[in-house]
């Protein structure tokens, strides 16, 4: 494993950022942009795990970090969605073009 | 070319196009299972890394929980129309425009000269579960032979043992917040009107 570098760890996680933004671009769906998030937040873990693995001042802090960051996503993912279910109760919508308020 | 190289070059393929997906697909359940491809793909990679415990927490928490959770929510509000909500072209050229900025850089980023080679020649495991568990507790040794990119050769920087006791704590207590709140707000309201 450590023949292969740390590049392509890096491009890799870069791709999958450069996914999530276009996401967040492009959805118009609210849950779309919601996966959009989750795709830049795995990017980050990826790159935590990487730099853990090939520098070893940090290879405890890379894990510690990328199991809080699972942790928090899936309590953004709890809200994110209990956000849109209570949008959708009262606008009947999930397009993020018409929700410029979120009192119903 | 060895088993590691051939190995990561498909998980990342796999991945790289699924998060493609994600972002093509206009049916959003199509762009949720896209997405499940996805972080199981970035769990193996995990694995690949030799990061077994977070590898497994990826699929626990996010492939068996996060998408569970979005799937209902897709479920919940994919009515007809909404299944299947476009942009615009524009829209679609100025996301394209921007996300492949954002990768050319980060990638110069990635292969140019900056980046921190591997400073390791040794190949041992990355800590486990066991490790990892006391780092959050305290009982972390600091390997003294570790260098910290970016200090000078001859500069000797001395690490302290860091305890993650109080991040730890400040997420579970963040969880319980976010868990009445999503439990307030998502609770099934008597409506005004009806």
């Amino acid at each position: 494993m450590i023949e292969l570098g740390l590049p392509p760890f890096l491009l890799l996680s870069a791709f999958l950022f450069a996914c999530g933004v276009a996401c967040l671009a492009v959805k118009r769906n609210a849950i779309g942009v919601f996966m959009g998030v989750e795709l830049i937040l795995n990017a980050a873990n990826l790159n935590f795990v990487a730099f853990a693995r090939y520098n070893p001042a940090f290879r405890v802090e890379g894990q510690v970090f990328a199991l809080l960051v699972i942790v928090l996503a899936a309590a953004e993912a709890a809200v994110a969605l209990a956000i849109i279910l209570n949008f959708y109760n009262n606008h009947a919508t999930v397009d993020v073009d018409k929700a410029d308020e979120l009192r119903g | 070319m060895s088993l590691a190289v051939a190995l990561f070059a498909v998980v990342a393929l796999a991945t790289a196009a699924s998060a493609l997906g994600v972002v093509l697909s206009t049916n959003i359940v199509r762009a949720a299972v896209w997405l499940l491809f996805t972080l199981i793909g970035v769990a193996l990679t995990y694995l690949l890394l030799g990061a077994e415990f977070v590898g497994a927490a990826q699929l626990i928490v996010y492939v068996g929980g996060t998408l569970v959770l979005v799937v209902f929510g897709v479920m919940l509000t994919a009515q007809g129309p909404l299944r299947a909500l476009a942009a615009k072209p524009a829209e679609w050229v100025v996301g394209g425009l921007l996300a492949a900025a954002l990768f050319g850089l980060l990638a110069t980023l990635a292969l140019g000269p900056h980046t921190p080679p591997a400073t390791q020649p040794g190949d041992e495991p990355l800590p486990g579960a066991g490790p990892l568990g006391l780092a959050f507790l305290g009982f972390t040794d600091v390997q003294p032979d570790a260098r910290i990119t970016g200090v000078p050769d001859g500069v000797v920087a001395k690490r302290t043992p860091v305890a993650y006791l109080l991040p730890f704590e400040v997420v579970s207590v963040h969880l319980l917040v976010v868990l009445i709140g999503a439990a307030y707000l998502a609770r099934a309201k008597r409506r005004a009107k009806a």
